[in-house]
């Protein structure tokens, strides 16, 4: 919302700098967004709290000047010779403003035009260029006439981007005063909080203001009262559904003629945002800046015409689903049963509360105005204007809800300004349809009840003072102030809810920044554990650790970038999705089932940017459910490794590429942090995988996870190096249900260990986990430790065979192990190996 | 007696001249090769001892004494010797083991968590020294918990504050903010007073740029109880950003709307890039929005099940991609989900 400040100044005084106004009014709600300077000078200081914009106007350079006669320039039918006098000297100055065109060649003007003219010299906007490019004014001759001044339009003064023609100030203008004087300004601009909707207008923002700065508010009054013929029998109002409009005015001004509105008004408007049109026109959107009620003008001879002669009916109510409305925009509309329209008996009219029809808009050839305000239902207007994606003023305020009683003092604020604007009477009274009045919350409020919520002690006269300078009505009874709401807000609640709207008002005309910060005072809650919470931190702690890197990816993709990690001919599994309605580009358009896709983006994102890459995420994956209709969001754990065992160094002998047993590595590691004593790695199939170099991992039966290396066909449709590239995909809440509650610690043996070695032949096939049984079984108590520290396949020991090479660590913790004890064992392991799965064992 | 002084001349001949031998050498080999010459079998102060016995019985101690006094002489030059060598031998490798130092060393991986996990958890640490705990909720949610019951029913002008991403199933939505677990962790805990911090990622449907991304996270506070002020959570975010930002960090509070809260304010810290002199950070003002708050509504009180006139309780919510960026003095938020190692590894 663009504040003008010296439309402001009409309903309060502000003696301050800009600066401190704008800080103000910041820290009471409406926060300030920039400040454009109109001719003012920029304040001075070093830290200026907010940004500035805009043309100062030299006073000695820039002032109000009067043109006395326009004539023709000798050589040049485009460019006129202007007579003017500055109140010092007279000049002759050369303009092509096409809106003097009509005064050339006419002699010594009747009523000279006041105009704004700048001197030789002075630094303003060049009108002939796009944007707001600098330029100062220096003598030079234009087609053989010398020029060094100039007569300035909007865009030149960096009033609005008007460069039409040059602007033609009011009559009462002082000849010789400086401009910024006469008309200096600055538009605030403020954004609106939802909520505060009243202060999308002058007088609203300077309600806010003069409550800030403890200064009485001036309320606008209309100026000319009516003095037509009585409107009463020219039109009459039906409402179908007073929730849906609550009430709806009309006023009439007969024998207007739409004109150009005063210069002061047309410039205001500009500086406000809004485009003149006509004095008519103007009329209702300087009334919906005034006092923030958007009012709608009809042409009344067609509404009469339509009627067939008689008095209309204006009937407002609900549009009916496919009805039709040509609005002033020329866009035919299909409407919604929510849409609210204004309609005779011949049809639509409006939508109400956003914007006109085209039939019954007014033109320069209305001679009736019949003036409407009104107040509409906030939800159904906005979602009128979300439906038929119409944004207007009027479409804006109404869809946050406007008091009712602004629709009175709106039509007769605007009544005064038509006839003052466009001449003709105002008729007298109003047709005023109010079927159910809109009754102002009474809420009591009692310090104690601030002191609890806020931590501020008022006493009530405080209290009383603080809201009265926001035009509540307050009256202290005993122990509470009776707080009855202003007939302009529409956004405090009744009761308890009402208390808590109240005490906002209060805190902030009090000063949020003047609150006593303070420590939490009341009982600690009962504390409570968060195991998920826990459980990621500590995978995640344990896989830094060991030195791999989280990543974190976009919970969005398409269908098409998790198919990549299908196989060309493995049969892609009809994945069920989380589809949005609304994505924001056709690759982010589900939410993803998996983890492993952008975990194989990011290795090949990264591959060339570092010789080893070790990457993890922990996050939800998102899955449909059927009965429900929010999807299971479950929580996965991805581990991606990628590129060499170890990275360059300069004394390197050789290096190899990362593999499986990398991958299966920081699984171990992980799952003895966490204290997972009995997961399984078994051979599994799964398309993502290598069919020969794949494992699932499970533990107590539930199959937690899976790991392997990524199938050449799938890894082939990314650009990754040579190296394979190996992934995990473990399932955190069944990885979570393994965990064991508690976990012990052992007691570590004052004996010697004995080590032995144990070498065998076995079948290729023999996993080695089942000789490990083996052996450990057969070990007993004194076997405290296994180690596979060879592996060997080759023609010595026979093809379709290996050879497993062990360290055996004996151990008691009552003696020290003789080897006579330590053969016994040793023995008893050998012959289980040999019995229960046919080993060779190499003998001593 | 000729003989006798004879074999005493030869035998100090014999100790000039493997002490002289001595002198040249220089190496374990050559001193294995001296101590066979001069202290062998074969050597000729054993050759006097061999012929001691042939001697008059009368020359024999004295001649016996001499040569025992050359061969001990010799043996104790031979072992001082042999300790020079040493020490030379260890002072050569030592000198041969001479490093290049400025050579690079051989790194470990160092394992890091994502920038945007290492500052949750230090939000995490600081505000569970302030008794708020972790409270996590879904990040699919209906629109009833996400809006409706945070009091922003249906088409209220307040939905205009986030821009929301919708699935296809009527009603189900990608979360806007970490908000609805407000709900649900009031559902879950009424009676008892609660405070937490509801962390996670949350959506909005927004043109991506520098400054804007469709997802990120955010934390919020919920303190719920029979005496929580606006004081209080005043003093619990100054606290906060105290911790977060330096004990010299100015703070300002100011009006602001959010429907779930009533009063609802904004937080504003001195710009930290320019010390609120105004920058490019700060956009000229000197301020940075840092996170919004307020006390909790009571039809929000209610609708988590606390009786508003008996609980009062506040909440406040800030990006935390945005605090990272910050701190850190990246420029743009679309750094985080890019995972790119060269940005992830400088943290």
């Amino acid at each position: 919302m663009k504040l003008v400040l010296s439309w402001l100044k009409e309903f309060v005084d502000i003696d301050g700098s800009l600066e401190e106004l704008a800080h103000a009014m910041t820290m009471i709600g409406l926060e300030v967004e920039n400040i454009q300077l109109i001719g003012l000078a920029m304040p001075e200081g070093e830290h200026l709290e907010h940004q500035y914009s805009g043309l100062t106007w030299d006073k000695e350079k820039v002032v109000v000047a009067e043109v006395s006669e326009v004539m023709p320039h000798p050589n040049a039918d485009r460019l006129v010779l202007c007579k003017l006098s500055d109140g010092q000297t007279e000049q002759v100055v050369l303009t092509g403003a096409p809106n003097l065109f009509d005064y050339k060649g006419k002699g010594p003007l009747a009523k000279p035009l006041k105009v704004a003219y700048a001197k030789e010299g002075t630094t303003l906007y060049d009108g002939h260029q796009p944007g707001k490019i600098l330029t100062t004014l220096k003598r030079m001759k234009i087609r053989g006439v010398e020029s060094s001044s100039m007569i300035c339009s909007e865009k030149e003064l960096g009033i609005s981007d008007e460069h039409e023609g040059v602007i033609i100030l009011d009559d009462d203008a002082p000849v010789g005063m400086p401009l910024v004087d006469y008309m200096g300004d600055a538009v605030i601009e403020v954004s609106i909080l939802p909520n505060m909707v009243r202060d999308a207008c002058m007088l609203g923002a300077a309600r806010e203001i003069a409550a800030a700065l403890n200064k009485p508010l001036r309320h606008p009054q209309p100026k000319l009262q009516g003095d037509g013929p009585k409107i009463s029998g020219e039109v009459a109002i039906e409402i179908t559904d007073p929730n849906l409009n609550p009430r709806f005015v009309f006023g009439m001004v007969r024998n207007a003629t739409a004109r150009p509105s005063p210069y002061w008004v047309q410039r205001r408007l500009r500086l406000a945002g809004m485009r003149p049109i006509n004095s008519t026109v103007d009329a209702t959107n300087y009334v919906m800046l005034e006092i923030g009620e958007p009012l709608h003008a009809f042409d009344y001879d067609v509404l009469k015409k339509r009627a067939g002669g008689k008095a209309p009916t204006i009937i407002t109510r609900a549009a009916k689903k496919g009805e039709h409305l040509t609005t002033l925009d020329e866009a035919e509309r299909t409407l919604d049963d929510f849409t609210i329209l204004v309609t005779d008996t011949a049809g639509p009219l409006a939508l109400a509360g956003v914007m006109g029809g085209l039939e019954s808009e007014i033109t320069d050839s209305t001679r009736t105005i019949l003036l409407e305000g009104a107040s509409w239902n906030f939800i159904h207007t906005r979602r009128t204007v979300s439906a038929q994606k119409l944004q207007s003023e009027a479409g804006y305020r109404f869809s946050r809800n406007i008091h009712p009683a602004l629709a009175k003092l709106g039509v007769e604020l605007c009544l005064s300004r038509i006839a003052e604007w466009s001449g003709g009477q105002i008729a007298m009274g109003l047709v005023d349809a109010y079927p159910k009045p809109h009754v102002d919350p009474l809420i009591e409020i009692a310090p104690e009840e601030i002191k609890h919520l806020i931590g501020i002690s008022l006493t009530l006269q405080e209290v009383a003072d603080l809201l009265t300078r926001l035009e509540f009505k307050c009256h202290i009874e005993n122990a509470h102030v009776t707080v009855h709401c202003p007939p302009h807000r529409m956004d405090i609640g009744e009761g308890i809810i009402g208390k808590a709207d109240l005490m906002e008002e209060i805190t902030r005309l009090y000063g949020y920044d003047r609150i006593p910060s303070s420590r939490i005072a009341d009982e600690l809650p009962p504390q409570r554990a968060n195991q998920q919470d826990d459980f990621e931190r500590l995978v995640k702690n344990v896989l830094v650790s060991v030195g791999l890197q989280e990543t974190i990816n976009y919970r969005l993709t398409s269908p098409e970038e998790e198919a990549r990690m299908f196989p060309e001919q493995s049969a892609k599994a009809a994945r069920e999705y989380v589809e949005l309605l609304n994505p924001i580009s056709q690759d982010k358009r589900v939410l993803r089932t998996t983890l492993i896709p952008p975990m194989l983006a990011n290795l090949e994102k990264n591959i060339r940017h570092a010789e080893r890459l070790g990457f993890f995420e922990v996050g939800p994956v998102f899955l449909p459910e059927k009965n429900d209709a929010l999807p299971r969001e479950e929580y996965h754990l991805c581990i991606g490794l990628a590129g060499l065992h170890e990275k360059k160094h300069w004394d390197q002998k050789k290096n190899r590429g990362l593999d499986f047993f990398d991958l299966k590595g920081y699984m171990e590691v992980l799952l003895d942090a966490l204290h997972v004593e009995n997961a399984v790695f078994a051979p599994v199939e799964h398309f993502l995988f290598h069919p020969g170099k794949c494992s699932s991992m499970r533990c107590d039966e539930i199959e937690f996870g899976i790991l392997g290396e990524v199938h050449p066909a799938v890894a082939e449709k990314y650009a990754f190096l040579e190296n394979p590239v190996l992934i995990a995909d473990i399932n955190m809440e069944l990885l979570l249900k393994s965990l064991p509650a508690v976990f012990r610690s052992e007691p570590v043996s004052a004996y010697p260990p004995v080590l032995e070695d144990l070498a065998m032949i076995v079948p290729e096939d023999m996993p080695s986990r089942e000789v490990e049984t083996v052996i450990r079984s057969a070990g007993g108590a004194l076997l405290t430790d296994i180690t596979l520290f060879d592996v060997f396949k080759g023609e010595q020991i026979g093809s379709g065979n290996k050879s497993l090479a062990y360290n055996l660590t004996f151990q008691s913790f009552d003696k020290t192990l003789t080897d006579k004890a330590v053969e016994k064992t040793r023995d008893r392991i050998i012959k289980a190996l040999e019995d229960q799965i046919h080993a060779t064992v190499r003998k001593k | 007696m000729e003989e006798k002084k004879d074999l005493i001349a030869v035998l100090q001949q014999i100790q000039q001249k493997a002490q002289d031998a001595l002198h040249s050498v220089n190496s374990a080999d050559d001193l294995e090769r001296w101590k066979f010459t001069y202290l062998g079998r074969s050597s000729e102060v054993m050759q006097v001892f061999k012929e001691i016995p042939s001697m008059e019985t009368a020359l024999r101690p004295v001649l016996g004494q001499k040569a025992n006094q050359v061969k001990t002489e010799l043996e104790k030059r031979l072992e001082l010797t042999h300790e020079r060598i040493q020490q030379a031998a260890l002072a050569n490798n030592i000198k041969q083991q001479k490093l290049d130092v400025t050579l690079p060393g051989r790194q470990p991986e160092r394992g890091r968590l994502h920038i945007a996990t290492q500052t949750l958890q230090e939000i995490y640490r600081i505000l569970a020294e302030m008794g708020f705990q972790v409270y996590r909720s879904r990040e699919v949610e209906s629109d009833e918990y996400n809006f409706e019951l945070l009091n922003i029913p249906a088409y209220h002008p307040a939905r205009d504050l986030w821009d929301t991403f919708y699935t296809k199933k009527e009603g189900v939505i990608l979360r806007t903010h970490t908000s609805p677990g407000q709900i649900h962790a009031m559902h879950e805990y009424a009676p008892d007073p609660v405070r937490i911090v509801l962390p996670g990622m949350v959506y909005r449907y927004e043109q991506m740029d520098a400054s804007h991304e469709i997802q990120f996270n955010q934390i919020e506070l919920l303190a719920v109880g029979r005496n929580i002020t606006f004081g209080d959570l005043r003093g619990t975010l100054e606290e906060f950003i105290r911790r977060m930002f330096g004990s010299g960090v100015e703070t300002r509070l100011r009006p602001s709307y959010f429907p779930f809260t009533e009063p609802s304010a904004e937080m504003d810290m001195k710009c930290i890039s320019c010390n609120g002199k105004g920058c490019g950070v700060c956009s000229g003002t000197g301020w940075l929005e840092i996170l919004g708050c307020g006390m909790v509504h009571p039809t929000v009180l209610k609708n988590g099940g606390y009786d508003p006139e008996k609980f009062s309780g506040f909440a406040a919510g800030l990006g935390t991609e945005r605090i990272s960026m910050l701190r850190h003095g990246v420029d743009d938020i679309r750094n985080f989900w890019a995972n790119d190692i060269r940005f992830l590894k400088q943290f």
